[in-house]
């Protein structure tokens, strides 16, 4: 069953809710649930948040490596680069995630204006 | 200072922490969050959605790398199914923050229906935002405050979403180039921002790489070997650091 499976004007939408809201609200659910139920330094918890963090740094992995549309003329060096400039400048510059997002975006374009 | 003492709290204060709530979405944050959605609206009008359907989206979801990873799956033609377990997997993080975000936002009268409605605004930003700026509101007035905060955060970003669609068909490919780096660079620092403990960072390198070579090897379960693989080795290493040598 994918997307373009059922030819009605609702489908995308049930698509979303059923795909997206569905799966994405229980674990808010169960975060008020489990509330004051769980300590926050429960041992399990770093297993979850270890899990969830890699990934999520996956799906980073792969928007770099694979990308669509303008991005892919970009060549996979300069893409691995800018995001090192730009997470590096981050470490450096008192964690800012702007200053990151800045100088990454800098390193990026001059890279293509100047064919890279 | 103790709130407790108020009788009840006024329909006047109410308004007013939720306008300070709201005017926290126009922050830092706030600001790239809304950068991250220009991002978003460029993939989602890739994937094919319509400009309706991809501010429904961002309704719906509220989770970024939800909405990406559901993005990336219809592009590669992945179904219902195999979208939705994605799409849950990326989410299970939203358990631990919401845990973490309730008992600072929680009153001694607030309703349970008015936590978990207020749960949907959790994501990334509202939680960073709100886990540093909650402490210096009234506890009466912190589930005001923070629908404040996470419902305009929604709605702002569905406008954003909106305006995008209609002017990035007349964008210069260098600016839709520059565009999508947005995304993975916002969420590439906050996430290591918002790490408890080493485990989490270094899961994070490994499921960078991961994820690419999983891509190649085994399409369509890459994710969940980022996920399974990276979190477990991260996990040992921090098991094996912690113990005495």
């Amino acid at each position: 069953m994918i997307l373009g499976a059922v030819d009605a004007w609702w489908w995308p939408y049930a698509f979303i809710l059923i795909a997206g809201w569905a799966t994405t609200y229980p674990w808010r659910f169960l975060g008020v649930f489990i509330g004051g139920r769980i300590r926050e330094d429960a041992e399990i918890l770093v297993f979850v948040r270890a899990l969830a963090t890699a990934l999520v740094a996956g799906v980073i992995g792969n928007f770099v490596c694979y990308p669509s549309g303008p991005a892919a003329e970009a060549s996979l060096l300069l893409r691995i680069g800018a995001m090192a400039a730009g997470f590096a400048t981050y470490l450096l510059w008192r964690r800012s995630v702007l200053a990151g997002l800045l100088v990454g975006e800098a390193v990026f374009c001059l890279g293509l204006y100047f064919g890279g | 200072m103790s709130t407790d003492l108020v009788p009840g709290p006024d329909h006047t204060s109410r308004v007013t922490w939720f306008l300070r709530g709201a005017a926290q979405a126009v922050s830092v944050p706030g600001l790239i969050l809304w950068t991250a959605h220009v991002g978003f609206a460029g993939l989602a009008q890739e994937a094919g959605l319509s400009v309706v359907q991809a501010m429904f989206m961002v309704a719906a979801i509220w989770a970024l790398p939800g909405m990406v990873v559901m993005l990336g799956a219809m592009m590669s033609g992945a179904g219902l199914v195999a979208i939705a377990f994605a799409v849950a997997l990326s989410s299970i993080r939203l358990t631990p923050m919401v845990v973490a975000l309730v008992p600072e936002i929680k009153g001694p009268r607030t309703r349970p229906l008015t936590l978990y409605l207020l749960a949907h605004f959790v994501a990334v930003t509202s939680w960073v935002v709100a886990m540093q700026t909650v402490r210096d509101v009234p506890r009466d007035m912190r589930t005001s405050y923070y629908a404040g905060l996470g419902g305009i955060l929604v709605v702002s970003n569905m406008v954003v979403v909106g305006l995008v669609y209609s002017v990035l068909d007349s964008l210069p490919p260098l600016v839709s180039a520059a565009l999508f780096l947005l995304t993975p660079m916002y969420f590439l620092t906050s996430l290591w921002g918002s790490a408890r403990e080493e485990a989490s960072h270094a899961a994070m390198l490994l499921g960078l790489v991961i994820g690419p070579v999983m891509h190649r090897l085994a399409p369509g379960f890459d994710l969940l070997a980022a996920g399974v693989i990276g979190g477990t080795l991260a996990y040992a290493l921090h098991r094996f650091r912690r113990r005495p040598a």
